[in-house]
């Protein structure tokens, strides 16, 4: 039991970070630009596929640092030619603009690697078990995750708080109109945000591509989620999207976990129900409906604390 | 008779930053009364508490001897107090006479109405083409209000106020940034259209404030340092010290 | 008081407009009795089905989007629902032999999909613009999910079928025949169609524009914005339960893809495309939508990648649709200047279409290489053969591309000269603002 509880909070604070990496690009884009961005989960995917292949021409490490460098060229092209021309036309249209890309985005990967996963091994380096926690072997990969996105944390905040460009994005989470008016190339700025934002989720891809499948519906999975980590912790709110992935990411792992059910607690129903849908809901092990936890908690959220969990701004 | 609009004690604080600092204010029933003072000293926040836009930090605002601090707006409404907006807010893409036509819904009774249809109401087109014709309109009557000058969007924006008949009107810089003729026409125009009702209106130009009327408050730092009657505040040293440093029409 | 109103407000609409109102929808219903005799075949009449199922869904659809600014992401849940339940209930009538006709069956569809909005919509409506989408995202998902759980009511991945043909016979049909469904769609394609254009005459309908426009102001004339939407969402919701009740009975079929993302994509698609500013914008991005998808899918493997393609290109060039673009000429066409705008089309047309025959070259060819690199790589393509490894088509591609994009970019800003003159023209007439 203690060894479950250890390994799922392990697991549970590195899926986490996973989509902590995600999410804060998302806020910051969200903060600055006003668009939330549909196809941030579509930059994670891009860098889990470029990763597959930069590693397989390259090895794993050059693609560590290229493919979400490509990912952010991408994401920074996307801002100056596509959402920038869309601007104009409000919200609604940005939002749709990258709702498109995201579908065409998922279009071009399935055309050029195909729907079936993709190999995107662990480098050999770190195929090796890190530390034996009670009878389980904790891979030392999954340690490279965790230490991967602490790095970037540690470096994302030293930016925001030590650096000029660092100053200027922490005011324009609160007040992004009065970036301009000060001055600054909003333009340029924009871009640049936009571009470290999905090169950002394109590093999680990096890393989480070999761990978890990489396949062509990626980004579909995981998008929605992001998205009720961001609502969740309430929009605009960095801190908040910080508690709401860990909070997510714990509450996903431990339930996958889980074993228990109604049934298992109180019985099984009797039999004049047995073969209806009564039954369904009563056997339905936590386990099977760990997918969708995230969205129930979306929806207690929304009942009860409509802001999100630490938000300050409104839409 | 209690007063049309009371503010006892009214406080509000964004964070720890004091905009509105212990307001106390009374609008008596049929009054013309002017808020008036210096940049930044809060007269757009107090509107807000008033029309409900937002809750006080602590005291109280009362319509007619009712408690109406921490409603919502559109329950204020309904209670008879309706405001207009310093930075014009109509409906853009409707026309004009859509525009006060969705301002008169409420008031003649058809709610959210989903079985009638709206040109078959007799009572909504009479009264819409009456505040069409009150504020001189009637010539732009199909043209999309994001369309129209700025004065004449600045009078659609208080035929909207009026138009679904309150009886306590908030008119927050209605003629912000127009010319001295087109001035001098609102002022007409609000003085006839408020007749027999509440008003309090927000005011930088002081030819029309000592025009239209029968009392002033100054506030200065979210304080009311004075009120009365415009002599009283013409005479006034503090309001001289604080904010009357040029002529006073 | 009475001399002032009748100057001032618009005209009563005289019996001569009223008899033109009333005799485009007795045309509309003529037109969709006679359109079997001119396109008899099985698969015309399937295709006409379909297009009436997307109607009431894009319709219903705009309800939320182009009348109340509400984009919504999840709406499929309400037509799936609506599907499912129709699918059971067709079951559960044919068992027990039920009085109920095939022809009601499509106001279950309705009802469930009104009952589950009534149910999630006072939460979903709470938040507008961004927050609302992402909502109705999660919701979808949630519900989506749980289709896979529930496999008593849901059928698993197989989903649930049904037979239409064992019901209650009305006038001896028994809609088996393809026929009999078409003019079962067609009725209440119909139905719903002036339903919904009533429902934009009435006091909420106005309000629901308010609301999309302005919704601050929208509280300070005494109306509740959430009250607004919640009753926009519950109306939305029954229309797209009457779509999927008759998608389920089209099909006999019913699964877990009629709540999935892909159809709520589907429907914004066509309705985003065939504009939401108009009544009639739906309508079109539902035929223009329906028959694209099922046209191209023969024409070429990777039909949905143009498909997005295309939804990126309205976005950023076309925001108001196909309805909008057409609308925009409107006033041109008024002040009689609509022919000095036509050349300039025509001469942007041609480098236009070089360059998306080069985009579409050089997108085949690329298809060929990672998705069938051993085949022969004589491939056809919009029904046009060429050779994938020939250099001279690597060649031509992107010369029509590279080329064609910078001979178009010139050629359009002469269409945006024309198009001032033209403007300035119709304003000088008063006709444009």
């Amino acid at each position: 039991m203690l060894e479950l509880t250890v390994i799922s909070t392990l697991n549970g604070v590195l899926f986490g970070m996973l989509l902590f990496l995600m999410a804060s690009g998302l806020t910051v884009i969200f903060s600055m630009l006003g668009v939330l961005n549909f196809a941030h989960a579509s930059f994670y995917m891009l860098g889990a596929f470029f990763g597959f292949q930069i590693s397989r021409w390259f090895g794993f490490w050059p693609a560590l640092v290229i493919a979400p460098l490509l990912a952010g060229a991408i994401g920074a092209g996307v801002e100056r030619f596509g959402l920038r021309r869309v601007h104009k036309n409000g919200h609604v249209a940005e939002l749709l603009f990258t709702f498109g890309l995201a579908f065409v985005i998922e279009e071009i990967v399935q055309i050029i690697w195909g729907k079936s996963p993709v190999d995107f091994r662990v480098p050999p380096s770190l195929d090796f078990s890190a530390f034996t926690i009670f009878s389980t072997n904790y891979p030392a990969y999954k340690m490279f995750m965790l230490l991967v996105s602490i790095a970037i944390f540690a470096g994302l905040l030293i930016v925001l708080k030590k650096t000029r460009i660092g100053l200027i994005v922490q005011a324009a989470l609160t007040h992004p109109h009065m970036v301009g008016h000060l001055g600054h190339n909003v333009g340029r700025i924009f871009m640049l945000v936009f571009g470290v934002g999905t090169a950002l989720a394109a590093v999680a891809g990096v890393i989480a591509g070999p761990a978890l499948v990489t396949q062509a519906n990626m980004a579909g999975l995981l998008g929605p989620i992001l998205f009720v980590v961001v609502v969740v912790g309430g929009l605009g709110s960095l801190p908040g999207a910080f508690v709401a992935s860990l909070l997510i990411g714990l509450v996903q792992t431990f339930a996958v976990s889980m074993n228990g059910s109604l049934s298992g607690a109180f019985g099984p129903l009797g039999p004049d129900y047995a073969s209806t849908w009564l039954a369904d809901i009563w056997g339905v092990t936590i386990a099977q409906i760990a997918p969708i936890m995230p969205y129930v908690l979306l929806v207690l959220i929304l009942v009860f604390r409509p802001m999100g969990l630490l938000g300050t701004r409104d839409t | 008779m209690s007063a049309a609009i009371e503010l006892r004690g009214v406080e509000k604080s964004f964070g720890n930053v004091a905009i509105i600092r212990d307001v106390n204010l009374s609008v008596a029933q049929g009054e013309r009364h002017a808020l008036i003072g210096p940049n930044g000293a809060g007269k757009s926040t107090t509107f807000n508490l008033i029309s409900g836009y937002m809750a006080p930090t602590s005291g109280s605002v009362l319509l007619r001897g009712q408690v109406i601090s921490g409603l919502p707006p559109y329950q204020i409404n309904r209670r008879g107090l309706s405001r207009s907006f310093q930075v014009t807010n109509v409906f853009a893409n409707m026309s004009v006479w859509e525009n006060l036509r969705c301002a008169v819904l409420w008031a003649t009774g058809h709610r959210y109405a989903f079985w009638k249809n709206i040109d078959n109401l007799p009572e909504v087109r009479d009264r819409t083409a009456q505040i069409l014709a009150d504020i001189n309109l009637t010539a732009r009557r199909d043209v999309p209000a994001g369309l129209l000058t700025y004065a004449e969007q600045r009078a659609l924006e208080i035929g909207i106020t009026i138009a679904g008949g309150a009886d306590v009107i908030l008119l927050d810089e209605p003629t912000a940034g127009m010319s001295h003729a087109e001035t001098e026409r609102a002022v007409a125009l609000i003085r006839r259209l408020t007749e027999g009702r509440t008003l309090l209106i927000v005011e930088h130009d002081m030819s029309v404030v000592f025009g239209l009327a029968d009392r002033i408050s100054v506030l200065v730092y979210g304080q009311i340092i004075a009120s009365g009657t415009p002599e009283e505040i013409r005479g006034n040293p503090k309001v001289k010290e604080a904010y009357l440093g040029e002529e006073a029409a | 008081m009475t001399e002032i109103t009748s100057s001032a407000a618009p005209p009563l609409p005289a019996t001569a407009e009223k008899l033109k109102f009333y005799g485009l929808w007795v045309t509309a219903a003529v037109a969709l009795l006679l359109l079997p005799k001119i396109f008899g075949s099985g698969g015309s009449l399937t295709t006409f089905s379909l297009i009436g199922i997307s109607i009431i869904f894009s319709l219903s659809y705009n309800i939320l989007l182009g009348q109340t600014g509400m984009l919504s992401f999840g709406h499929a849940v309400y037509y799936g629902l609506g599907g499912f339940l129709v699918i059971h209930a067709i079951n559960i009538i044919g068992v027990n032999k039920l009085p109920i006709p095939l022809p009601i069956v499509p106001l279950i569809g309705g009802l469930t999909g009104l009952l589950f909005a009534v149910l999630l919509g006072w939460v979903s409506t709470q938040r507008s613009g961004t927050a609302f989408a992402m909502i109705s995202l999660g919701v979808a998902e949630l519900i989506a999910s749980s289709a896979l759980i529930l496999r008593t009511f849901f059928g698993g991945e197989a989903g649930i079928s049904a037979n239409r043909t064992k019901l209650l016979r009305m006038f001896d049909w028994n809609f088996g025949p393809q026929i009999q469904i078409y003019y079962l769609v067609a009725a209440w394609t119909l139905i719903a169609v002036i339903a919904m254009y009533a429902l934009t005459r009435t006091p909420l309908g106005r309000m629901c524009n308010a609301v999309r426009d302005n919704p601050e102001r929208v509280q300070f004339v005494g109306y509740d914005p959430h009250v607004v939407r919640y009753l926009a969402f519950c109306f939305a919701g029954f229309f797209a339960g009457i779509a999927g009740a008759l998608a389920a009975i089209n099909f006999e079929i019913a699964n877990s893809a009629y709540l999935g993302a892909v159809q709520s994509g589907t429907v914004l698609f066509a309705t985003y495309i065939g504009g939401v500013g108009f009544f009639i914008g739906p309508i079109v991005g539902a035929i223009f939508v329906t028959l694209l998808s099922l046209g191209l899918s023969d024409l070429t493997p990777v039909w949905q990648l143009y498909f997005g393609l295309i939804f990126i290109a309205v976005v950023v060039f076309a925001p108001g649709g196909i309805t909008g673009l057409l609308m925009m000429h409107r006033p041109l066409l008024k002040a009689g200047t609509l022919a000095r705008v036509l050349p300039s089309y025509l001469i942007a047309f041609v480098p236009t279409l070089a360059m998306i025959a080069g985009l579409i070259l050089s997108i085949e060819t690329i298809v060929h290489y990672t998705v069938n690199p051993g085949d022969d790589s004589h491939i056809k393509a919009f029904g046009v053969s060429f050779d994938a490894a020939s250099p001279y088509i690597w060649a031509m591609a992107a010369i029509l591309l590279i080329g064609g994009f910078l001979v178009a970019r010139k050629t359009w800003t002469w269409v945006g000269h024309a198009w001032d003159t033209a403007t300035s023209v119709a304003r000088e007439k008063g006709i444009a603002a």
